[in-house]
């Protein structure tokens, strides 16, 4: 249902989207906001049919085929949480403000609980489970622990999915960069001062190999 | 009698050490299962129908176009016809579907229709509130009266901190399944000893039914003790649809309208004084809401207790809004940010620095020493004395000003049993019903035992969060780390002391002449003669040793594991832009002491967390309610502001590790941390600014409102 999704590189936003950019970047896609870039999408495509009742459809997530099925409103996260067990990505806001359920979907940072499930069909989607196999830890996450950037953790792997995204993009940043590039995301526990720390020892660590 | 005071603090290998989180990877790799992660085989969703009306009795209630979806296997009425409602957002009905989205169109589809009421759901304006406020008494000690007659200065002020929410990330709520003969329940929750217990009140069942599991929780503040209405009704749902598995967690709106709230605290205060800066008199005329229940005075005057001529008169109102529950330090943080304002401004009247007031007042402290010490290594790490300046002194329109805020707390550890079992093959586990609220409570307690048994950190399997576990108290009053390390530490001592009697022999060396380290035993003075943890531990047979340690409140100072009273102070510095009334942290200190520091790395992240809470009460917090509909305005995470990453400045955290503090045992830390930061940074943008602004937390436009009032004035 979805053609190709590349974005010229030179079209990728600086940063990470903020609360704010979110919202001034929402279409409307099937009821829910979504990031500018699927709202493009939504316009591309026209107005999509009204449905009702389940259909399966099939999710590219992290490198597997996965098929689920879903009613046309169910949001990626719930569809990942809810039907696929993948609880890593959590839903707390549930209104695209604080970043609990970042994943990247066709390269892009967004918010799981803004993307309707069959928006992201024929896109690859990466969670937090697919960022290092089982029994390992990617370096973003090793230096999360290393600088105790978690407290109850629930919102630890979104703000993870969140600094891969920045990362990818912005891979020496500073810290008034880091500030800016992961404000899509909150902590209630206030671990932003480990946090800090570890994106810059993770940007160090992913430059080395 | 087995010995289990601390070993002395140069001696510690493992405690007072910064070791990472046990738990870190399991976070940050999405592989930890919270409850709101229990995806049990079968699982039902479910959805709860709540009360759009503030205060309404509700006259008819229809369920039946909700049973008549496919797909929902169970409606239950949670306030049937005559109920009365007294805040938004209340239970009223509750479904479960095969999916979340059947069971929300479940729950829209039920009809009721209420008789509405009249309702309040403010209280800023006193003046306003009629009939719900209630006189809760006047405390009176000294002569205020001849106080304020004869002083050589005094103030008069208002100050208001609104309600607050706790916005835990994970929602209150649990996935229950009610079989045959047991409840499985798996509910996010701070009380896992407890909270089984509770479930099986309300459903009117024998305790030892309910099997309790919740490894991971994500976030409570004191919100999370109870098993709730929600609770409740989900293992009845349950019930009603064959013992399957029901989720029920709040939606975020409804977890910001019903799950618990700070109360909120207003006060008109009067500080009398000399031109030296001696404060003589204080009187205060306070009110505060916690909803239906009204709220209590918080500890008024606060730290400064002393103050020798008193008079406190407060009243109570009663909102139709959700009610309070404990957060993070009851009452603390509202009755430091109301006296230390005060002060701060009682020392701005006279032109002096309120560093030195507070200082020059310490004497009506409790701890004058600790607060010296504090308020210098503050003053140290800040360069307060560099920086400051009379808030009348300062120009320009982008304008810093300096803060104070200051905190005490209880802390001591509560009822804690544990057991330790050393296993034949050398392995040890600990068992202990307590659980790990982000604290880093699995991380101490292995520290602990590790410790207390001369072997490393991996070699110390610890299991929390299940009610099969030898019962511990509740997280809450910062009593888990005092209660959690005296009982492993005492089961550890004396499941060693087993072990020792077990090799004593073939060693040839009185058993209390041994002692473990290093994962071997050696005899004392002879570190020649020893063997391996291993080789130890296969002298007791095939059975293992267990034993039990129990930390019991009343004896626990007396043994000098742990005890209470912690002190701290914390600073801030803040810049305001006069012209937009924006407040901006540049920093913000803590110096915090808590006795014997068992993880100096994550009692740092509790710190600076708590820092981080104060920087969102003082500057965007707020629960907004709305008197046309009587309901929350902001129940979502975008107008119910939490900082983000840019807001919070630079953190400063001191742990005040001494000897003088070790030799006190453990005190709990969660709690005083959070206190004294609001007042810090509310102070510093008054002086800032030279105006006060009145209420918390600062935006924009009560910053300009109060600049504007002074130029009017």
């Amino acid at each position: 249902m979805s053609s190709s999704n590349e974005i010229p590189k030179d079209q990728l936003p600086k940063s990470a989207f903020s609360r704010r950019s979110l919202l001034q970047s929402a279409g409307v896609s099937g009821g829910v906001l979504s990031t500018g870039l699927l709202a493009e999408d939504a316009q591309a495509q026209g107005a999509v049919a009204v449905m009702s009742g389940e259909v399966e459809i099939t999710l590219d997530i992290n490198g597997k085929k996965r098929n689920v099925k879903v009613e046309p409103r169910v949001t990626l996260l719930d569809a990942l949480r809810n039907r696929l067990d993948m609880t890593g990505a959590k839903r707390v806001c549930d209104r695209g403000t604080c970043g609990a359920c970042t994943m990247i979907v066709s390269g892009k940072v967004v918010y799981g609980c803004s993307v309707l499930a069959v928006d992201a069909v024929g896109k690859p989607i990466q969670t937090i489970e697919g960022l290092a196999p089982e029994g390992q830890l990617h370096p973003i996450s090793k230096a999360f622990v290393n600088h105790d950037a978690q407290q109850c953790g629930y919102c630890t792997p979104g703000f993870i999915m969140a600094t891969k995204g920045f990362l990818d993009r912005n891979p020496a940043p500073t810290v008034e960069q880091i500030d800016k590039g992961l404000s899509g995301n909150l902590c209630r526990c206030g671990t932003y001062m480990g946090m800090k720390a570890a994106v810059l020892e993770a940007a160090k660590e992913i430059k080395n190999g | 009698m087995a010995e289990y005071k601390w070993p002395p603090m140069e001696q510690r290998k493992l405690m007072g050490k910064r070791i990472a989180r046990l738990d870190g990877p399991m976070k940050s790799s999405g592989r930890a299962k919270y409850p709101s992660d229990m995806n049990q085989p079968g699982l039902l969703f479910a959805v709860l129908l709540t009360s759009p009306h503030a205060h309404a009795k509700v006259k008819s209630i229809d369920v039946a176009p909700a049973k008549a979806i496919k797909g929902v296997t169970a409606v239950r009425v949670i306030s049937g016809p005559g109920t009365e409602i007294q805040w938004a957002g209340t239970e009223v009905a509750a479904v479960s579907a095969v999916t979340e989205e059947i069971a929300r169109d479940a729950a829209k589809a039920i009809v009721v229709e209420y008789e509405v009421l009249t309702h309040l759901v403010k209280e800023e304006n006193l003046a306003k509130v009629g009939p719900r406020a209630k006189a809760a008494g006047e405390q009176i000690t000294g002569d205020p009266d001849k106080a304020f007659q004869d002083s050589e200065a005094k103030i008069s002020g208002d100050y208001g901190i609104p309600v607050i929410t706790h916005c835990c990330l994970e929602p209150h709520g649990s996935v229950v399944a009610w079989g045959n003969d047991k409840i499985d329940f798996w509910p996010s929750t701070q009380a896992v000893s407890t909270v089984g217990g509770d479930l099986a009140k309300l459903l009117e069942l024998p305790a030892t039914q309910v099997k309790v599991d919740c490894q991971y929780m994500g976030g409570g503040f004191g919100s999370k003790f109870p098993a709730d209405r929600w609770g409740a009704e989900a293992a009845r749902l349950s019930k009603e649809s064959g013992g399957r598995p029901v989720k029920l967690f709040l939606d975020r709106a409804t977890e910001l309208t019903i799950a618990g709230v700070r109360p909120s605290h207003f006060a008109k205060i009067k500080v009398a004084g000399k031109k030296d800066g001696t404060m003589t008199g204080w009187q205060s005329e306070s009110w505060a809401s916690g909803g239906i229940g009204g709220g209590g005075m918080a500890p008024l005057p606060y730290v400064f207790t002393n103050i020798p001529n008193r008079r406190m008169n407060h009243t109570q109102v009663s909102l139709n809004a959700g009610p309070a529950r404990a957060w993070r330090a009851p009452n603390h943080p509202q009755a430091s940010f109301l006296t230390c304002s005060a002060i701060s401004d009682f020392a701005a009247e006279i032109g002096m620095d309120p560093y030195d007031v507070f200082l020059k007042n310490l004497d009506l402290t409790l701890r004058a020493d600790t607060y010296r010490k504090q308020l210098v290594k503050g003053a140290e790490l800040i360069d307060w004395k560099k920086k400051f300046q009379l808030g009348s002194a300062k120009t320009g329109n982008i304008r810093r000003g300096l803060g104070i805020g200051i905190a005490t707390w209880g802390g001591a550890g509560h009822a804690s049993k544990c057991r330790l079992t050393i296993h034949p093959d050398g392995t040890v586990e600990v068992e202990i019903g307590s659980q790990d609220i982000g604290t880093a409570t699995r991380t101490c307690i292995t520290q602990v035992a590790a410790e207390t048994l001369g072997l490393p950190m991996s070699a110390v399997k610890v299991k929390l969060g299940n009610n099969s576990y030898p019962p511990s108290g509740p997280s809450g009053g910062s009593t888990t780390i005092g209660g959690v390390s005296s009982s492993t530490r005492k089961a550890a001592v004396n499941a060693l002391e087993k072990l020792l009697e077990k090799v004593a022999p073939g060693m040839g060396v009185p058993p209390d002449q041994l002692e473990a380290n290093d994962s071997r035993i050696v005899a004392k003075g002879n570190p020649n003669k020893a063997m391996s943890w291993k080789q130890a531990c296969q002298k007791m047979g095939p059975t293992a040793i267990s034993e039990m340690g129990e930390n019991e409140p009343r004896s626990a100072a007396r043994e000098g594991l742990n005890t209470q009273g912690a002190s701290g102070i914390q600073m801030a510095e803040v810049e305001v832009d006069m012209e937009t009334g924006v407040v901006r942290i540049v920093e913000v200190v803590a110096v915090q002491d808590c006795g014997l520091v068992v993880n100096p790395r994550t009692a740092e992240s509790q710190v600076a967390g708590a820092l981080i809470m104060s920087v969102c009460s003082a500057l965007m917090e707020e629960r907004i309610m709305d008197q046309t509909t009587g309901r929350v305005l902001n129940a979502d995470m975008e107008f119910y502001k939490l900082a983000g990453l840019p807001d919070v400045g630079k953190l400063t955290v001191h742990m005040d590790i001494t000897k003088e503090h070790d030799s006190r045992g453990i005190i709990g830390l969660g709690e005083p941390c959070a206190i004294g930061g609001v007042a810090a940074i509310a102070n510093a943008a008054a002086n800032a600014l030279g105006v006060r602004v009145p209420m918390v937390p600062l935006t924009p436009e009560r910053v300009l409102a109060a600049l504007a009032n002074r130029r009017n004035a």
